[in-house]
Protein backbone atom coordinates (compact mmCIF):
# COMPACT_ATOMS: atom_id res chain seq x y z
CA UNK A 1 0.00 0.00 0.00
CA UNK A 2 1.20 3.23 -0.86
CA UNK A 3 1.72 5.80 2.41
CA UNK A 4 2.24 2.75 4.86
CA UNK A 5 4.97 1.49 3.24
CA UNK A 6 6.95 4.72 2.00
CA UNK A 7 9.84 3.66 3.88
CA UNK A 8 12.74 5.83 2.36
CA UNK A 9 12.58 9.40 2.38
CA UNK A 10 9.09 11.13 0.85
CA UNK A 11 11.11 13.91 -1.55
CA UNK A 12 9.05 17.30 -2.80
CA UNK A 13 7.52 16.87 -6.60
CA UNK A 14 6.38 19.63 -8.66
CA UNK A 15 3.13 19.52 -9.37
CA UNK A 16 1.41 21.67 -12.44
CA UNK A 17 -2.25 22.61 -11.58
CA UNK A 18 -4.29 20.76 -14.42
CA UNK A 19 -7.74 22.17 -13.16
CA UNK A 20 -9.66 24.08 -11.10
CA UNK A 21 -13.28 23.47 -10.07
CA UNK A 22 -15.29 25.86 -7.61
CA UNK A 23 -17.04 23.79 -5.43
CA UNK A 24 -18.47 26.89 -3.09
CA UNK A 25 -17.99 30.77 -2.87
CA UNK A 26 -15.27 29.41 -0.24
CA UNK A 27 -14.12 26.55 -1.42
CA UNK A 28 -12.38 25.35 -5.45
CA UNK A 29 -10.63 21.86 -6.21
CA UNK A 30 -7.63 21.96 -7.57
CA UNK A 31 -6.42 18.90 -9.69
CA UNK A 32 -2.84 18.21 -9.95
CA UNK A 33 -0.89 16.55 -12.44
CA UNK A 34 2.61 15.32 -10.87
CA UNK A 35 4.53 13.50 -12.60
CA UNK A 36 6.31 10.82 -9.96
CA UNK A 37 3.39 10.59 -7.58
CA UNK A 38 3.30 7.22 -6.38
CA UNK A 39 -0.35 6.75 -5.25
CA UNK A 40 -2.59 7.65 -1.85
CA UNK A 41 -4.94 5.42 0.10
CA UNK A 42 -8.77 7.18 1.00
CA UNK A 43 -7.85 9.53 3.92
CA UNK A 44 -4.45 10.46 3.70
CA UNK A 45 -3.23 13.70 3.08
CA UNK A 46 -0.24 15.48 1.65
CA UNK A 47 2.41 18.35 2.33
CA UNK A 48 2.35 21.79 0.16
CA UNK A 49 4.85 23.59 -0.87
CA UNK A 50 4.47 27.11 -2.40
CA UNK A 51 8.08 29.30 -3.38
CA UNK A 52 7.11 33.09 -3.59
CA UNK A 53 10.07 34.50 -6.53
CA UNK A 54 12.27 35.89 -4.06
CA UNK A 55 12.16 31.72 -2.34
CA UNK A 56 10.19 32.74 0.45
CA UNK A 57 8.22 29.37 0.91
CA UNK A 58 5.37 28.31 3.24
CA UNK A 59 4.06 25.00 3.47
CA UNK A 60 0.48 23.54 4.88
CA UNK A 61 -1.31 19.92 4.89
CA UNK A 62 -4.57 19.47 2.71
CA UNK A 63 -6.61 16.49 2.62
CA UNK A 64 -6.77 14.18 -1.06
CA UNK A 65 -9.93 14.75 -2.23
CA UNK A 66 -9.89 12.24 -4.71
CA UNK A 67 -9.81 8.44 -5.00
CA UNK A 68 -6.75 6.37 -5.19
CA UNK A 69 -6.33 5.78 -8.99
CA UNK A 70 -8.12 8.86 -10.45
CA UNK A 71 -6.60 12.16 -10.66
CA UNK A 72 -5.16 13.80 -8.05
CA UNK A 73 -7.21 16.41 -6.38
CA UNK A 74 -7.68 19.05 -3.59
CA UNK A 75 -10.22 20.67 -2.31
CA UNK A 76 -9.33 23.63 -0.28
CA UNK A 77 -11.27 26.42 1.63
CA UNK A 78 -10.17 30.16 1.83
CA UNK A 79 -9.42 30.50 5.59
CA UNK A 80 -9.31 34.58 5.43
CA UNK A 81 -6.65 35.10 7.84
CA UNK A 82 -4.64 31.92 5.74
CA UNK A 83 -1.37 32.47 3.66
CA UNK A 84 -1.94 28.90 1.37
CA UNK A 85 -5.44 28.94 0.85
CA UNK A 86 -5.99 31.97 -0.29
CA UNK A 87 -3.74 31.51 -3.06
CA UNK A 88 -4.92 27.79 -3.92
CA UNK A 89 -8.96 29.38 -3.85
CA UNK A 90 -8.11 32.92 -5.14
CA UNK A 91 -4.82 32.69 -7.39
CA UNK A 92 -3.81 29.78 -8.76
CA UNK A 93 -4.63 28.54 -12.05
CA UNK A 94 -4.01 26.34 -14.98
CA UNK A 95 -0.73 25.96 -15.32
CA UNK A 96 0.73 27.13 -12.19
CA UNK A 97 3.17 25.33 -10.40
CA UNK A 98 3.47 24.17 -6.83
CA UNK A 99 5.16 21.17 -4.89
CA UNK A 100 3.52 18.33 -2.99
CA UNK A 101 5.14 15.85 -0.24
CA UNK A 102 3.56 12.84 0.41
CA UNK A 103 1.05 10.71 1.04
CA UNK A 104 0.97 10.94 4.69
CA UNK A 105 -0.77 9.40 7.83
CA UNK A 106 -1.99 5.84 8.10
CA UNK A 107 -4.67 5.73 10.35
CA UNK A 108 -7.37 7.92 8.82
CA UNK A 109 -7.68 5.48 6.47
CA UNK A 110 -10.30 3.31 4.70
CA UNK A 111 -9.08 0.36 2.23
CA UNK A 112 -12.67 -1.21 1.50
CA UNK A 113 -11.24 -4.27 2.36
CA UNK A 114 -14.08 -4.98 4.96
CA UNK A 115 -17.58 -4.99 4.94
CA UNK A 116 -19.06 -3.84 8.14
CA UNK A 117 -20.85 -0.49 8.02
CA UNK A 118 -19.11 3.16 7.52
CA UNK A 119 -20.30 6.15 9.00
CA UNK A 120 -18.89 8.97 7.98
CA UNK A 121 -19.25 12.25 9.72
CA UNK A 122 -18.44 15.72 7.96
CA UNK A 123 -17.85 19.16 8.81
CA UNK A 124 -17.91 21.63 6.65
CA UNK A 125 -14.92 21.03 4.54
CA UNK A 126 -13.84 18.04 6.64
CA UNK A 127 -15.70 16.39 4.18
CA UNK A 128 -12.85 15.97 1.41
CA UNK A 129 -10.53 13.01 3.21
CA UNK A 130 -14.25 11.21 3.17
CA UNK A 131 -15.19 12.29 0.02
CA UNK A 132 -12.38 10.74 -0.66
CA UNK A 133 -13.72 7.19 0.85
CA UNK A 134 -17.07 7.50 -0.74
CA UNK A 135 -14.96 7.84 -4.23
CA UNK A 136 -12.94 4.79 -3.60
CA UNK A 137 -15.99 3.15 -2.49
CA UNK A 138 -18.24 4.04 -5.81
CA UNK A 139 -14.54 3.03 -7.39
CA UNK A 140 -13.57 0.04 -6.20
CA UNK A 141 -17.85 -1.41 -5.81
CA UNK A 142 -17.69 -2.20 -1.77
CA UNK A 143 -20.91 -3.75 -0.72
CA UNK A 144 -20.23 -2.11 2.26
CA UNK A 145 -22.73 0.55 3.55
CA UNK A 146 -21.58 4.08 3.68
CA UNK A 147 -23.96 6.17 5.17
CA UNK A 148 -22.45 10.55 5.10
CA UNK A 149 -23.65 12.86 8.09
CA UNK A 150 -23.09 15.91 6.37
CA UNK A 151 -23.49 19.81 8.32
CA UNK A 152 -22.67 22.37 6.61
CA UNK A 153 -23.94 26.25 7.16
CA UNK A 154 -26.21 26.66 4.06
CA UNK A 155 -27.10 25.01 0.47
CA UNK A 156 -24.90 26.98 -0.68
CA UNK A 157 -21.88 25.87 1.18
CA UNK A 158 -22.63 22.00 0.88
CA UNK A 159 -19.23 20.66 -0.71
CA UNK A 160 -19.46 18.10 -3.55
CA UNK A 161 -23.45 18.03 -3.55
CA UNK A 162 -24.43 17.07 -6.96
CA UNK A 163 -22.03 14.21 -7.07
CA UNK A 164 -23.05 13.20 -3.51
CA UNK A 165 -26.60 13.26 -5.02
CA UNK A 166 -25.61 11.09 -8.04
CA UNK A 167 -23.34 8.37 -5.76
CA UNK A 168 -26.64 8.35 -3.21
CA UNK A 169 -28.81 7.57 -6.34
CA UNK A 170 -26.83 4.99 -7.48
CA UNK A 171 -28.89 2.80 -4.95
CA UNK A 172 -25.53 0.99 -4.07
CA UNK A 173 -25.61 1.13 -0.51
CA UNK A 174 -24.20 4.97 -0.15
CA UNK A 175 -26.13 7.51 1.68
CA UNK A 176 -26.35 10.86 2.11
CA UNK A 177 -27.74 12.93 5.44
CA UNK A 178 -27.57 17.27 5.40
CA UNK A 179 -28.21 18.97 8.15
CA UNK A 180 -27.93 22.93 7.54
CA UNK A 181 -26.99 24.64 10.66
CA UNK A 182 -27.43 28.47 9.58
CA UNK A 183 -30.13 28.64 6.98
CA UNK A 184 -31.89 26.57 4.80
CA UNK A 185 -34.27 26.97 1.39
CA UNK A 186 -37.56 27.18 1.06
CA UNK A 187 -39.05 23.66 1.54
CA UNK A 188 -36.22 22.08 3.13
CA UNK A 189 -36.37 18.34 4.23
CA UNK A 190 -33.09 17.40 5.91
CA UNK A 191 -31.86 18.15 9.16
CA UNK A 192 -31.63 22.10 10.49
CA UNK A 193 -29.28 21.61 13.65
CA UNK A 194 -25.88 21.33 14.76
CA UNK A 195 -25.32 17.38 15.57
CA UNK A 196 -26.43 16.37 18.76
CA UNK A 197 -27.00 12.72 20.36
CA UNK A 198 -31.17 13.14 19.03
CA UNK A 199 -29.88 13.50 15.76
CA UNK A 200 -27.10 10.86 15.42
CA UNK A 201 -29.51 8.52 17.15
CA UNK A 202 -31.46 8.61 14.29
CA UNK A 203 -28.88 8.84 11.58
CA UNK A 204 -25.99 6.35 12.85
CA UNK A 205 -26.16 2.84 12.52
CA UNK A 206 -27.00 0.81 15.60
CA UNK A 207 -23.74 -0.10 17.67
CA UNK A 208 -24.65 -3.52 17.58
CA UNK A 209 -23.40 -3.67 14.05
CA UNK A 210 -19.88 -2.31 14.73
CA UNK A 211 -19.56 0.12 12.07
CA UNK A 212 -16.49 1.79 11.29
CA UNK A 213 -16.62 5.97 11.92
CA UNK A 214 -14.59 8.52 10.35
CA UNK A 215 -14.87 11.90 11.89
CA UNK A 216 -13.75 15.13 10.13
CA UNK A 217 -14.02 18.70 11.03
CA UNK A 218 -13.71 21.63 13.90
CA UNK A 219 -12.00 20.36 16.77
CA UNK A 220 -15.79 21.59 18.86
CA UNK A 221 -17.79 19.73 15.65
CA UNK A 222 -15.52 16.12 16.18
CA UNK A 223 -15.96 16.36 20.15
CA UNK A 224 -19.66 16.73 19.44
CA UNK A 225 -20.23 13.86 17.29
CA UNK A 226 -17.60 11.57 18.42
CA UNK A 227 -19.03 12.08 22.61
CA UNK A 228 -22.72 11.60 20.71
CA UNK A 229 -21.46 8.81 18.89
CA UNK A 230 -19.81 6.95 22.36
CA UNK A 231 -23.55 8.01 24.13
CA UNK A 232 -25.23 5.47 21.59
CA UNK A 233 -23.20 2.45 22.72
CA UNK A 234 -20.22 3.43 19.85
CA UNK A 235 -17.12 2.25 21.24
CA UNK A 236 -14.15 4.94 21.33
CA UNK A 237 -11.75 2.72 19.27
CA UNK A 238 -14.16 2.51 16.66
CA UNK A 239 -13.75 6.06 16.01
CA UNK A 240 -11.16 7.71 14.00
CA UNK A 241 -10.90 11.31 14.18
CA UNK A 242 -9.38 14.07 12.13
CA UNK A 243 -9.42 18.09 13.44
CA UNK A 244 -8.58 21.06 11.86
CA UNK A 245 -9.07 24.50 14.08
CA UNK A 246 -8.35 27.80 13.08
CA UNK A 247 -4.74 27.52 12.38
CA UNK A 248 -4.07 30.35 10.53
CA UNK A 249 -3.03 27.52 7.18
CA UNK B 1 13.46 26.07 -7.48
CA UNK B 2 9.85 25.50 -8.18
CA UNK B 3 8.02 28.73 -7.72
CA UNK B 4 4.32 29.65 -7.66
CA UNK B 5 3.43 32.42 -9.88
CA UNK B 6 1.80 34.65 -8.22
CA UNK B 7 2.39 34.00 -4.59
CA UNK B 8 3.91 36.19 -2.18
CA UNK B 9 2.70 34.96 1.45
CA UNK B 10 1.95 36.84 4.83
CA UNK B 11 5.49 35.97 5.74
CA UNK B 12 5.12 35.37 10.10
CA UNK B 13 7.42 33.32 10.25
CA UNK B 14 8.84 34.97 13.79
CA UNK B 15 12.44 35.07 15.07
CA UNK B 16 14.54 32.23 13.26
CA UNK B 17 16.72 30.99 16.34
CA UNK B 18 12.75 29.93 17.70
CA UNK B 19 10.69 29.35 14.43
CA UNK B 20 12.04 26.03 13.09
CA UNK B 21 11.89 25.26 9.17
CA UNK B 22 8.74 25.12 7.78
CA UNK B 23 6.55 26.50 11.08
CA UNK B 24 4.72 29.12 11.03
CA UNK B 25 3.22 31.02 14.31
CA UNK B 26 -0.03 31.10 15.41
CA UNK B 27 -1.32 32.59 18.33
CA UNK B 28 -4.38 29.99 18.81
CA UNK B 29 -3.70 26.80 20.31
CA UNK B 30 -5.04 23.74 17.42
CA UNK B 31 -6.09 20.73 18.82
CA UNK B 32 -5.39 17.44 16.98
CA UNK B 33 -6.10 13.94 18.20
CA UNK B 34 -6.83 10.22 16.26
CA UNK B 35 -9.93 9.80 18.49
CA UNK B 36 -12.53 10.70 20.58
CA UNK B 37 -11.62 13.11 24.05
CA UNK B 38 -11.17 10.65 26.62
CA UNK B 39 -12.72 12.05 29.92
CA UNK B 40 -11.16 10.07 33.23
CA UNK B 41 -12.10 11.11 36.46
CA UNK B 42 -9.50 12.36 39.04
CA UNK B 43 -10.18 9.31 41.18
CA UNK B 44 -9.70 6.82 39.10
CA UNK B 45 -6.45 8.40 37.63
CA UNK B 46 -2.99 7.42 38.05
CA UNK B 47 0.14 7.56 36.52
CA UNK B 48 2.59 4.23 36.76
CA UNK B 49 6.57 3.73 35.53
CA UNK B 50 6.78 0.19 34.51
CA UNK B 51 9.33 -1.91 33.11
CA UNK B 52 11.94 -0.87 36.38
CA UNK B 53 12.59 -3.19 39.11
CA UNK B 54 9.04 -2.64 40.48
CA UNK B 55 6.21 -0.72 38.85
CA UNK B 56 5.87 2.83 40.47
CA UNK B 57 2.46 4.51 40.92
CA UNK B 58 0.94 7.51 41.86
CA UNK B 59 -2.82 8.48 42.60
CA UNK B 60 -3.54 12.30 41.21
CA UNK B 61 -3.12 13.26 44.80
CA UNK B 62 -0.24 11.86 45.32
CA UNK B 63 0.84 13.11 41.96
CA UNK B 64 0.04 16.46 42.31
CA UNK B 65 2.16 16.60 45.71
CA UNK B 66 5.59 15.89 43.74
CA UNK B 67 7.16 18.98 43.69
CA UNK B 68 6.45 20.91 40.55
CA UNK B 69 7.87 23.01 38.31
CA UNK B 70 6.01 26.23 35.60
CA UNK B 71 8.42 25.70 32.41
CA UNK B 72 7.49 28.58 29.92
CA UNK B 73 8.44 26.84 26.21
CA UNK B 74 8.30 27.35 22.75
CA UNK B 75 6.35 24.13 21.43
CA UNK B 76 5.97 22.66 17.43
CA UNK B 77 3.67 20.80 15.90
CA UNK B 78 4.34 18.48 12.94
CA UNK B 79 1.40 20.15 11.62
CA UNK B 80 3.29 23.26 11.06
CA UNK B 81 2.03 25.55 13.56
CA UNK B 82 4.43 26.60 16.18
CA UNK B 83 3.54 28.64 19.52
CA UNK B 84 5.87 30.58 21.44
CA UNK B 85 6.19 31.43 25.11
CA UNK B 86 3.66 29.16 26.67
CA UNK B 87 3.04 28.14 30.34
CA UNK B 88 3.17 24.95 31.95
CA UNK B 89 2.87 23.64 35.37
CA UNK B 90 3.95 20.01 36.11
CA UNK B 91 6.25 17.60 36.94
CA UNK B 92 9.68 16.86 35.68
CA UNK B 93 9.83 13.37 34.64
CA UNK B 94 13.59 13.86 35.91
CA UNK B 95 11.82 13.83 39.90
CA UNK B 96 9.21 11.03 39.01
CA UNK B 97 12.52 8.51 37.05
CA UNK B 98 14.17 9.09 40.52
CA UNK B 99 11.85 7.02 42.24
CA UNK B 100 12.38 4.07 39.49
CA UNK B 101 15.09 1.71 39.83
CA UNK B 102 15.98 0.77 36.11
CA UNK B 103 18.99 0.43 33.27
CA UNK B 104 16.40 1.33 30.82
CA UNK B 105 17.36 3.49 27.65
CA UNK B 106 13.91 4.08 26.12
CA UNK B 107 10.29 4.65 27.38
CA UNK B 108 6.77 4.74 25.58
CA UNK B 109 4.24 6.95 26.95
CA UNK B 110 0.91 5.37 27.37
CA UNK B 111 -2.29 7.45 27.62
CA UNK B 112 -6.16 6.87 28.05
CA UNK B 113 -7.58 6.13 24.57
CA UNK B 114 -4.47 3.64 23.41
CA UNK B 115 -2.26 6.62 22.08
CA UNK B 116 1.46 5.73 22.63
CA UNK B 117 4.59 7.27 21.37
CA UNK B 118 8.10 6.36 22.12
CA UNK B 119 10.91 8.88 23.16
CA UNK B 120 14.43 7.85 23.87
CA UNK B 121 15.24 8.67 27.83
CA UNK B 122 17.99 11.24 27.10
CA UNK B 123 15.18 13.30 25.57
CA UNK B 124 13.29 12.58 28.80
CA UNK B 125 15.50 13.63 31.38
CA UNK B 126 17.48 16.32 31.73
CA UNK B 127 15.00 18.83 32.25
CA UNK B 128 13.56 18.62 29.03
CA UNK B 129 10.58 17.09 29.88
CA UNK B 130 7.02 17.10 32.42
CA UNK B 131 4.03 15.54 32.69
CA UNK B 132 1.92 18.44 33.21
CA UNK B 133 -1.20 19.30 34.63
CA UNK B 134 -1.78 23.08 33.95
CA UNK B 135 -1.61 25.41 31.02
CA UNK B 136 -1.71 29.02 31.10
CA UNK B 137 -2.52 29.11 34.68
CA UNK B 138 -5.33 27.17 34.13
CA UNK B 139 -6.24 23.36 34.87
CA UNK B 140 -5.48 21.69 31.79
CA UNK B 141 -8.61 21.16 29.35
CA UNK B 142 -9.16 18.04 28.26
CA UNK B 143 -9.20 18.93 24.65
CA UNK B 144 -5.37 19.81 24.62
CA UNK B 145 -5.06 16.28 26.98
CA UNK B 146 -6.40 16.80 30.49
CA UNK B 147 -5.43 16.06 33.14
CA UNK B 148 -2.44 15.47 32.89
CA UNK B 149 -0.01 15.04 29.13
CA UNK B 150 3.66 15.08 28.30
CA UNK B 151 5.35 17.85 27.80
CA UNK B 152 8.86 17.31 25.51
CA UNK B 153 9.06 20.68 24.08
CA UNK B 154 11.86 20.27 22.13
CA UNK B 155 10.32 17.34 20.03
CA UNK B 156 7.21 17.77 17.33
CA UNK B 157 4.26 18.24 19.68
CA UNK B 158 3.02 14.55 19.03
CA UNK B 159 5.41 13.35 21.57
CA UNK B 160 3.78 15.67 23.99
CA UNK B 161 1.19 12.63 24.16
CA UNK B 162 -2.25 14.03 25.63
CA UNK B 163 -4.21 12.11 28.61
CA UNK B 164 -0.81 10.09 29.60
CA UNK B 165 -1.36 8.03 31.97
CA UNK B 166 2.32 6.51 32.55
CA UNK B 167 5.58 5.59 30.71
CA UNK B 168 7.07 1.97 30.01
CA UNK B 169 10.51 1.94 30.28
CA UNK B 170 12.44 -0.24 27.44
CA UNK B 171 15.80 -1.47 26.36
CA UNK B 172 15.06 -0.46 22.91
CA UNK B 173 13.02 1.88 21.31
CA UNK B 174 9.33 0.72 20.05
CA UNK B 175 7.59 2.77 17.56
CA UNK B 176 3.97 4.26 19.68
CA UNK B 177 0.82 5.56 17.50
CA UNK B 178 1.93 7.57 15.08
CA UNK B 179 5.17 6.54 14.27
CA UNK B 180 3.81 3.15 13.58
CA UNK B 181 1.47 5.64 10.88
CA UNK B 182 4.26 7.35 9.01
CA UNK B 183 5.75 10.04 11.47
CA UNK B 184 9.07 9.99 12.36
CA UNK B 185 10.47 7.49 15.05
CA UNK B 186 12.27 11.11 17.16
CA UNK B 187 10.56 13.70 15.28
CA UNK B 188 13.32 16.70 15.86
CA UNK B 189 11.36 20.06 14.97
CA UNK B 190 15.11 21.82 13.96
CA UNK B 191 15.84 18.63 11.98
CA UNK B 192 12.26 18.37 10.27
CA UNK B 193 12.23 15.01 11.23
CA UNK B 194 8.48 14.92 10.24
CA UNK B 195 8.21 11.88 8.59
CA UNK B 196 9.61 8.07 8.05
CA UNK B 197 13.16 8.70 6.23
CA UNK B 198 13.30 12.18 6.69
Amino acid sequence: MAGAAVLGRLTWLGAEVAAVVPETPRVRTLELYAPGWLGHRAGQHLDLRLTAEDGYQAQRSYSIASAPGDSLTLTVERLDDGEVSPYLVDEAREGDMVELRGPIGGYFVWDGNETEPVLLVAGGSGVVPLMAMARHRSRIGSTAPMRLLFSSRTLEDVIYREELERLAAEGDGFEVVHTLTREQPPGWTGYSRRIDPELLAEVAFPAHERPRVYVCGSTRFVDAAADGLIELGYEPAWIRTERFGATGS
Amino acid sequence: MVFSRGFRGKRREGPPDRVPPGQYLTDDFPVLSAGPTPHTPLDEWTFTIQGGAEPVTWTWDEFRALPSETPTVDIHCVTRWSKLDTVWEGVSVDTLLEAVEHDASYAVAFCDGGYTTNLPLEDLTGGKAWVAYSYDGDDLDPEHGGPARLLVPHLYFWKSAKWVRGLSLRDEDEPGFWESNGYHLRGDPWLEQRYWGD
